[in-house]
């Protein structure tokens, strides 16, 4: 019988390779504590405060030829004096603000509950956590997630209208790429919450013995693949609503033209 | 049994060449480590440990205690990062003092102290026993009576639970969660360790008690506002609010929250599922 003898000696392992964090990791973890949450009230201020000027100040629709911007659709009510996105901008907006993601982001850079890990607390009232109002209201995101259901579906039906132009041909144009990838990244959103991969089988125990056990299983396997990225999902989609909106303030106000091909 | 003695470097050797040889890297790490005792001075004691290639934080505390202090008290068992004993908060950030590497963390001196949720017993070492107390309040696994073994569980409803079992218990998640350790609610609160427990339990497909309403009014569950803390410093990578509180808080509103299973379950006398 033979024997073989890996021979390691002392300078070997000295030398032994230690990847360690990548350089983006090493800046990240550089980074002060309040980076993260000073990045986030910034970001989401600023998106707050676009919602209210797109949906209230800017005048009528913002739809240009077959686009309509996602702050309006669906398109309720097109007259009165309450602007049309104040219908529609409700589910979405308390979609993310009750979203197990945003929970998150705000909690630690709104209420500095806690600011950030291991990091004091500047606040030490008593703390009531999601257990009193309002803050247990929360626990009502699923019901927001069957309204944005709704209006995920109108903005595909938007999409598809953005594929006819006016003259009735098919068309392919910037506009009808940015309202596409925006509603895939809406979908890819909604579809990665944390209450449908719940209700779509995370409630069950057991699925071998289950109704539709089997698909639900799969189902709940394909959600949790989304939910993995749920954060990268919330941000980016959040960005392409407002590109999505901004691009067709621009082709409204004669500022841009859109690139397109009819057929 | 033969006992072979290092070679001591020979005078001629390049100073390189002897440093490379025994792992030394040549340079010094300032170690400050919080001693004392409850109810005594606590202080941060500064030692001059020099660094070795791979060197963990571990290491520079034994070196510390063979070499200059040997009253340093530190708990640590495997140094593999499985038995989960080591833990301590390096530069403020909870971790395992055996898993983490002196040239992953920032140049200039390392900080080392006990973990802060827990009562100080020594130095590094602190009182963890409230955790224990908080696991005997969690019924245990319960399967039907009539459930005869062996059980055939087919794997994809034990699939997910594998994930909770690698809890090595090293507590980092209770050290780092803020309820505990900024609000001390350590009373009406089980923390996110026990939670992975209950989502073991609550989730297991032979397992037939229904934990929930335990879950959210002794457990506190809803004090739990979802900030990942404790994911973030889970050595074992357990996505603990992801798939255990998350999942926990959602099968509370089910019973809860949800008017459509309530009238559900009126009708027709069913779990909601």
């Amino acid at each position: 019988m033979s024997t073989q003898v890996t021979k390691v000696s002392p300078a070997s392992l000295a030398s032994a390779p230690h990847s360690g964090p990548g350089p983006i990791e090493r800046i990240l973890n550089s980074l002060p504590w309040w980076a993260l949450p000073a990045t986030v009230v910034t970001v989401l201020g600023l998106f707050g405060l676009y919602s209210v000027w797109t949906a209230f100040l800017t005048g009528g629709i913002n739809q240009s030829g077959s686009y309509l911007s996602p702050f309006y659709s669906p398109t309720i009510w097109k007259t009165g004096p309450v602007s049309p996105a104040l219908w529609v901008l409700g589910s979405p907006l308390l979609f993310r603000a009750t979203c197990y993601y945003y929970r998150k982001a705000y909690y630690r850079s709104f209420f500095w509950d806690p600011p950030s890990c291991a990091v004091g607390e500047l606040r030490h009232r008593k703390y009531r956590g999601e257990t009193a109002f309002p803050l247990f209201l929360n626990n009502l995101h699923r019901f927001l997630f069957y309204l944005v259901l709704i209006v995920t579906g109108f903005l595909w039906y938007d999409v598809y209208l953005a594929f006819w132009a006016p003259n009735g041909h098919v068309q392919l144009g910037l506009g009808t790429g940015i309202m596409l990838v925006n509603v895939i990244l809406l979908s890819g959103y909604t579809f990665g919450c944390h209450s449908w991969r719940h209700l779509v089988g995370g409630g069950l125990d057991c699925y071998s013995r289950s109704q539709l056990g089997q698909a639900r299983y799969r189902a709940w396997r394909w959600v949790t693949v989304l939910n993995q990225r749920h954060p990268v999902w919330a941000w980016c989609s959040m960005f392409s609503v407002v590109i999505a909106d901004v691009y067709i303030h621009l082709l409204r106000a004669g500022i841009l033209i859109d690139p397109h091909i009819i057929f | 049994m033969a006992v072979v003695d290092q070679p001591a470097p020979s005078a001629e050797a390049p100073v390189e060449n002897v440093l490379t040889a025994s792992g030394l890297t040549g340079e010094t790490l300032t170690l400050r480590v919080l001693k004392g005792v409850p109810g005594g001075e606590q202080a941060e004691v500064a030692y001059q440990v020099p660094v070795v290639s791979g060197m963990v934080i571990l290491d520079a505390v034994h070196y510390v205690q063979h070499n200059l202090d040997t009253d340093l008290a530190c708990r640590w068992n495997c140094k593999a990062a499985k038995c989960g004993s080591c833990s301590a908060e390096v530069n403020g950030h909870p971790v395992l003092m055996c898993k983490t590497r002196v040239d992953d963390l920032p140049a200039g001196p390392v900080t080392v102290h006990p973990l802060k949720s827990f009562p100080l017993i020594k130095d590094l070492v602190t009182d963890v026993s409230r955790n224990y107390e908080v696991n005997r309040q969690i019924p245990p696994f319960t399967a039907a009576p009539d459930d005869g073994t062996p059980w055939r569980i087919p794997q994809q409803d034990i699939d997910r639970l594998y994930e909770f079992r690698k809890c090595i218990e090293c507590f980092l998640c209770q050290d780092v969660c803020h309820i505990l350790r900024s609000h001390d609610y350590s009373d009406r609160f089980y923390g996110p360790r026990f939670f992975v427990r209950v989502a073991s339990l609550e989730m297991h497909p032979k397992d037939v008690l229904d934990r929930r309403d335990q879950t959210r009014d002794q457990g506190g569950l809803g004090y739990c506002n979802i900030t990942k803390c404790c994911t973030e410093v889970c050595p074992e990578h357990i996505h603990i609010t992801d798939n255990a509180i998350i999942p926990l808080k959602e099968r509370v509103a089910d019973v809860h929250w949800d008017p459509v299973r309530f009238v559900g379950r009126k009708l027709f006398g069913r779990n909601g599922d």
